[in-house]
């Protein structure tokens, strides 16, 4: 409140000190009546495209389901899974997992949330061009009563719970009839105006009160919210997105906003040195690798090449010096916490065991190959690949590197239009396996298997693995099939890790983000508390 | 003047139609909207069917042709990120930025006619060269680097202006202001300044070597000989003169003024077309890009139809119905 305070660049005198005190004491006046009401300013890089939890997989559909919405389950900070709408589950065969729901929970419209509902969702979730994916080992979701449901799968399946944290249960009577341009409110459409993109009734802590897209969203507690129990505190939300991270991050310091994410890496010092604001960063599970194309470089079919790669490439220093420590140097897609983690597997620089690979395979003179990479996808994309560049040259492999925007990188991505390409991957079910059948099963378009190998890898035991290891259902015959995946693709030097991205977000003092933190990104807001 | 504006009407239609091919021909490098509209675990059979719903497989001609019959009844498409008729979100965007764009100018012209003059009439004055020498600075920094500046200075360290938005605003006649309130004004303080120091120091430069020069012509000896008032002389006879080549590049600025507010809205993350625009590029959101590249090409035709008739009050030789003045 820059007119009460007196800053010494002005000096003080005694009008402007009375005249301080008349103004403080009449805002302190009108500040009472409304004490308890405690609203939080929110900025993020982006906001929610859509209202519609279906509409499109993205962390930030997530977060906002996750404020709006209730799932079944979720998350908690250790990766174990807390209840939410559902109280208990047990497995009752090896297909099936029942669900217990909450009783007297209420949807925003003052619906009723019963097994029914869930059913509902799960079928939506069923048509949707985005999450159909995930739900294709599922066979149906069964109304036992109405607080019980079943989820049968197709064949055994070891990532039920893992799913039923997708299951947001939707207000089934909310979105049933015609809206007045006669389409159906159930409808989920990509592009043009649909009545759930906009309108939303879910079981959630929030109900959104005014939403300009792009500008800002306004959120209000749900005053029949079913968790009774939550330490939550926050009555309103304004929540703003800022594209840019200096902005951002001079948002927070000036206290224009209470909390901010992600924190761009070159702030990281700067948030950590001011006394007013709390910094929270955690190591993350978006592993971001190179991929070595065999197809087009037949150099790159020779193990000893792609470990002497891999040897070249010095992740720790890139992770020091180009991420400022902001991330964890890799040796394996599995981050730790994930069932397929093998700690045993360590980064590996070595660059005279680089070389003498080099000539073992005959290479001792190198060999050129392209590279692309994208520029505003990951954080320091362009330069880890510049860093990657001047890495291999050392060995004598001389790269032609081309950056570009996302939006131009995927289609070139797609078409494996470079030697070596840069790729993340975040793993949609938190679970080990994920990484692989996207990124390194031999690539097989029947299954959608391999759809991001654009090295074109291919191992038939790994291939093996990962079809075996999701009808497994015991926890420990999975672990060891998991952790053998990672080392075969480690001594086979199947990619290029470079490291797992860490997470940041930054709030004033006061603001009590830490417990309400998760590696996933999705922020329980519901649950935060703030003075 | 019929004959004039008949004339500018149809440099319009021809210019966004000229816009709106080639913006068309270009959105194929843009990159791929619908790897923004899925999560990356989509299928690429699943892609495929939704490019070809959204008829993103056809021929150019047959794309081009759905697109300009349904321009020619006032729709230019619908964003596939606002799922809204992409002419509506540009125009719910418009008064942020024709405000900044009208801040600017108000900075600019308050400001550049007294310095710029008096820099011209008193070259020796210290105060008036430091301004000079500071205007260099200011044409040289980039603007992205004047806004974070001074965001870090007036918000984050002094803390009295706001960082970022727009702050408070006000309907009016169905159009949302900012200027009519305390919260609005002081949101527009720090924007306004970081993109009027590029335009600035132009203008103050302009104006200053076109004032000296018309001081040094007969005209103002004349005048001075005549023994009129100095203030008459500087303030009427000189500056009118002085202002007809301002009026000009002034004209043409305003198409480098809309670029930059770009950077600056993108900075201050100021709810106006600019950063609209921005993101829409890193979207892929290609309705929304060709909708905006053809209101701006209007936004330039109006613009500059404007400044031809303001450069016939100043100057009454100029006969804007005729295409060769001085021929007849």
């Amino acid at each position: 409140m820059s007119i009460i305070n007196c800053k010494s660049f002005f000096g003080c005198n005694g009008f402007k000190r009375i005249f301080s005190l008349l103004v403080g004491g009449f805002i302190a006046l009108m500040l009472t009546t409304a004490v308890n009401a405690k609203t939080l300013r929110m900025a993020y890089d982006a906001d929610p495209v859509s209202l519609d939890p279906h509409e499109q997989l993205s962390g930030g559909t997530l977060q906002l389901s996750h404020m709006i919405f209730d799932p079944l389950l979720r998350w908690n900070q250790d990766l174990g899974f807390d209840p939410r709408l559902a109280e208990k589950w047990e497995r009752v065969d090896e297909k099936t997992v029942r669900f217990h729901l909450r009783k007297g929970v209420k949807f925003h419209s003052g619906n009723e949330m019963t097994a029914l509902d869930v059913r509902w969702t799960f079928d939506r979730l069923k048509k949707s061009p985005d999450f159909k994916g995930i739900f294709a080992p599922f066979e149906s979701l069964n109304v036992v009563n109405k607080h019980t449901i079943e989820l049968v799968t197709k064949e055994p399946y070891p990532l039920v719970l893992h799913t039923a944290t997708y299951i947001f249960p939707m207000d089934r009577k909310f979105y049933d009839g015609y809206d007045a341009k006669g389409r159906s409110k159930d409808a989920i459409v990509k592009h043009g105006d649909a009545f759930a993109s906009f309108n939303a009734s879910g079981t959630g802590p929030y109900i959104i009160t005014k939403r300009e897209q792009g500008v800002r969203v306004d959120f209000r507690r749900f005053a029949d919210y079913w968790d009774k129990q939550s330490p939550g505190n926050v009555d309103q939300i304004v929540f703003t997105p800022i594209k840019q991270g200096p902005t951002r991050v001079a948002a927070l310091l000036s206290g224009d906003v209470d909390f901010i994410a992600p924190v761009p890496p070159a702030d990281l010092a700067r948030i950590d040195r001011d006394a007013n604001v709390d910094l929270v960063t955690m190591s993350g599970t978006r592993i971001i690798t190179f991929q070595l194309n065999q197809k087009r470089r037949p150099e790159l079919k020779d193990k000893r090449v792609r470990q002497a790669i891999v040897y070249a490439v010095n992740n720790a220093g890139i992770v020091k010096k180009i991420m400022r420590g902001f991330g964890t140097a890799a040796a394996q897609q599995s981050p730790k916490g994930y069932l397929g983690y093998d700690p045993s597997l360590k980064p590996r620089y070595d660059l005279a065991k680089a070389k003498r690979l080099m000539k073992e395979a005959g290479y001792e003179n190198g060999f050129s190959a392209t590279m692309m990479a994208p520029n505003n996808r990951y954080v320091n994309d362009d330069k880890i690949a510049e860093a990657v560049v001047v890495m291999l040259a050392k060995i004598k492999i001389k790269i032609s590197l081309k950056t570009m925007p996302k939006a131009q990188y995927w289609p070139k991505f797609d078409e494996r239009a470079a030697d070596i390409m840069m790729i993340g991957w975040h793993s949609d079910t938190e679970d080990s396996s994920n990484f692989t059948e996207f990124l390194l099963h031999t690539p097989d378009e029947s299954t959608g298997y391999g759809q991001y190998n654009s090295g074109n890898y291919s191992n038939a035991r790994v291939d093996k693995l990962v079809v075996l290891n999701q009808k497994e259902t015991d926890p420990t015959k999975r672990k060891a099939m998991l952790q053998e995946i990672e080392r075969i693709l480690h001594d086979e030097a199947a990619f290029v890790p470079l490291h797992w991205q860490d997470r940041a977000w930054a709030a004033r003092k006061g603001v009590d983000i830490a417990p309400i933190l998760n590696v996933m990104n999705f922020p329980y807001l519901g649950d935060l508390k703030m003075n | 003047m019929f004959a004039f504006f008949s004339r500018r009407l149809v440099q319009a239609v021809l210019v966004m139609l000229v816009i709106s091919v080639i913006a068309f021909s270009i959105q194929d490098n843009l990159g791929d909207p619908l790897r923004e509209l899925v999560g990356q675990s989509v299928s690429e059979a699943e892609r495929q069917s939704l490019r070809n719903q959204m008829g993103l497989n056809d021929p150019f001609f047959v794309q081009y042709w759905r697109f300009f019959k349904k321009a020619l009844l006032g729709d230019l498409g619908t964003s596939y990120f606002f799922k809204r008729p992409a002419l509506d979100v540009i125009l719910d965007k418009l008064p942020a930025t024709l405000e900044l764009v009208f801040g600017t100018t108000l900075i600019v012209i308050l400001f550049s006619v007294p310095i710029g003059v008096f820099a011209a009439i008193y070259p020796k004055q210290w105060f008036l060269r430091l301004v000079m020498g500071m205007s260099i600075i200011g044409i040289s920094i980039p603007v992205f680097l004047t806004a974070i500046m001074s965001i870090y200075i007036f918000s984050v360290e002094l803390g009295w202006l706001p960082s970022f938005g727009r702050g408070e605003t006000v309907e009016l006649y169905g159009w949302t202001v900012g200027f009519l309130t305390r919260d609005g004004l002081m949101h527009l303080i720090l924007p306004c300044t970081a993109l009027s120091s590029i335009m600035l120091p132009l203008f103050i430069r302009l104006i200053r070597a076109e004032m000296m020069e018309v001081l040094e012509s007969e005209y103002i000896r004349f005048a001075w000989a005549k023994g009129l008032t100095r203030r008459r002389i500087w303030f009427l006879h000189a500056l009118k003169n002085t202002l007809l080549p301002v009026i000009t590049v002034g004209g043409l600025q305003i198409g480098t003024l809309i670029a930059f507010t770009i950077l600056t809205e993108t900075v201050f993350q100021w709810p106006g077309m600019g950063f609209l625009f921005l993101e829409a590029v890193n979207r892929v959101d290609t309705p929304l890009i060709v909708a905006y590249l053809i209101v701006v090409g209007l936004i330039f035709v109006i613009a500059n139809t404007i400044v031809d008739l303001i450069y016939g009050l100043v100057n009454p030789t100029v006969r804007l119905a005729r295409s060769h003045p001085e021929g007849e």
